[in-house]
């Protein structure tokens, strides 16, 4: 009998590679209308494999093992489902699924390598329709294109299973009232809806990159996850776009550093502390290799920038070394694309280190007021290092203190108390 | 437009001799076939039959299980399509694939819905 640890690690990382694809492989043939089955059809043949494995052990192809028993369980499905109304067959494709004759053959073209790759982006594009919430969308992808348990996004997302079935229900009725069809869009559509679904990968990168409540193994599975989506953008010449070899880039040069962020003991290490022997060098070289050949075309986006500005700190032997001139400029750049407050609050830590606290604080005076800040815990942090190095012990605790209330994570709550006691 | 069944006859001996390669090769031409009949929007369904055969006599009470029919005589299958015509729809059958493993194919015009 088979290790069953072994089993279920190949099965784990199999499934986490594999279910989006015959996900949207079974979706393309039940509709857009059947998710569910086609999620059923997936999750039966996880179990088969299961059960199967665990007596006869892992098969020579364990990938194409479960491909042909999900195809299989279609095969059932459509033979039972033949004169019901479930299924739409009126396309003439789909048509040839109703009939003996036909129905094996053409349910193995839809399992054609080359189709695969493009259904499932275009699962990808439907699951990034404008019209869905950003929330909605992620949780969407998780679920049916990760191969994420409700659990498990719910854990990503630090809620309950309840929202998170409630978030699903609502997209699958979108999908289902208004049929949508999985496509990558036209030339004409393809760089607005691109952006959008780039959006949803990076937001999902960061929910594991920064939520510091969610367990390990979880955050983990997020950003491999956001760069195993990022990477099958470029797999395909029509989604080879600049920006989507900027945000793999980009997220490259984070996930090198994600083991340095963290002590052992759970407590976060800024970046002027971490031990730079443990970033990982072959992932950012793979990053360096993306910003290269993400400068084609005419089109310097946001993810550009932040890749260049990422690179730079990847690239600094020391802190000391790092070249605060290059990346200033780069944070300039970044403002004229973007005038967020966000980029601004971080474009005045470039500041601090170039010019000193007195300069760093006349910039931040242009954020004052401003509502968004107010109520986020970096520009209060900001704000409390500033003043601490004016000497001025009194505002300095203020704002750390009002940081404080203003961080649910635990890391960086106990990160603003150390500093809090440090200081005093 | 006119519908057509096709009855395609015989030619289960010459399946049953060949190997899972070519029957799979096989049954990719009646893909294509009915494929193409598909696209053009003439396709309405149809079924394939196991070679077993029962048939009750007149009169309703004796069963013969052995088909005194010969081999040849044995439906193995129907397409309904749709065509304008009997030679159009006679044209269309001459493309079964099945007709190169030694099957025959009837058209026959379905008897259309009373008014």
């Amino acid at each position: 009998m088979e290790n069953r640890d072994h089993i279920d690690t190949t099965l784990n990382h199999l499934f986490r590679q594999e279910s989006g694809k015959m996900v949207a492989v079974l979706i393309k043939i039940f509709g857009t209308e059947n998710i569910e089955m086609a999620e059923d059809v997936v999750q039966d043949a996880l179990v088969s494999a299961l059960e199967t494995w665990k007596f006869r052990g892992i098969p020579d192809n364990p990938k194409a093992w479960l491909y042909r028993t999900a195809r299989n369980k279609a095969i059932d499905i459509i033979r039972r489902k033949k004169h019901s109304k479930t299924i739409d067959f009126s396309d003439p494709q789909k048509q040839l699924l109703t009939s003996g004759y036909t129905l094996k053959t053409t349910m193995n073209n839809f399992w054609e390598e080359h189709q695969i790759q493009d259904d499932f982006l275009g699962m990808m594009y439907a699951c990034c329709h404008p019209d869905i919430s950003q929330e909605n969308q992620i949780t969407f992808i998780l679920k049916s294109l990760c191969g994420f348990s409700t659990k498990e996004v719910a854990k990503s997302f630090l809620t309950s299973e309840d929202t998170i079935s409630k978030r699903l229900y609502r997209t699958k009725e979108y999908f289902r009232k208004h049929k949508i069809r999985p496509e990558i869009p036209n030339k004409s559509a393809i760089v607005p809806r691109t952006e959008a679904v780039l959006s949803a990968i990076y937001l999902m990168f960061n929910e594991g990159y920064n939520s510091t409540n969610a367990d390990q193994l979880i955050r983990k599975d997020l950003i491999g996850q956001a760069m195993l989506l990022c990477r099958s953008l470029l797999s395909v010449e029509r989604t080879k776009l600049p920006e989507v070899y900027a945000l793999m880039a980009l997220m490259c040069f984070h996930a090198a550093r994600v083991d340095s962020r963290v002590t052992t003991e759970g407590s976060l290490v800024l970046l002027s502390k971490q031990d730079r022997t443990k970033w990982d060098i072959a992932l950012i070289q793979s990053g360096q290799d993306y910003l290269n050949r993400a400068s084609f075309g005419d089109r310097l986006t946001m993810y550009h920038l932040e890749a260049a500005i990422a690179y730079e700190h990847c690239q600094a032997k020391y802190y000391v070394d790092t070249d605060w001139n290059k990346i200033l400029e780069y944070y300039d750049l970044l403002l004229d694309i973007a005038n967020d407050p966000i980029v601004f609050l971080n474009r005045s830590l470039v500041i601090l280190e170039l010019k000193g606290p007195k300069e760093a604080l006349k910039v931040l005076d242009k954020l004052k007021n401003n509502k968004l800040l107010e109520n986020y815990y970096v520009y209060h942090a900001t704000l409390g290092e500033v003043y601490y190095r004016l000497s001025d012990p009194t505002l300095s605790k203020v704002h750390y203190e009002k940081a404080l209330q203003l961080t649910q994570s635990k890391w960086e709550q106990q990160f603003l108390k150390d500093k809090i006691d440090s200081k005093r | 437009m006119k519908q057509f069944m096709f009855l395609f006859k015989g030619g289960d001996e010459v399946w049953d001799n060949k190997s899972p390669e070519e029957q799979e090769i096989h049954m990719q031409h009646w893909q294509e076939w009915i494929g193409k009949i598909a696209e053009q929007e003439k396709y309405i369904g149809g079924e394939r039959l196991y070679p077993r055969v029962n048939t009750i006599e007149p009169g309703g009470v004796k069963v013969t299980d052995r088909p005194l029919v010969e081999a040849k005589e044995i439906v193995g299958g129907y397409i309904i399509v749709k065509a304008d015509t009997f030679d159009e729809a006679t044209e269309m059958a001459k493309g079964c694939p099945g007709l190169q493993w030694e099957s025959s194919v009837e058209v026959r015009e379905v008897w259309p819905m009373e008014d």
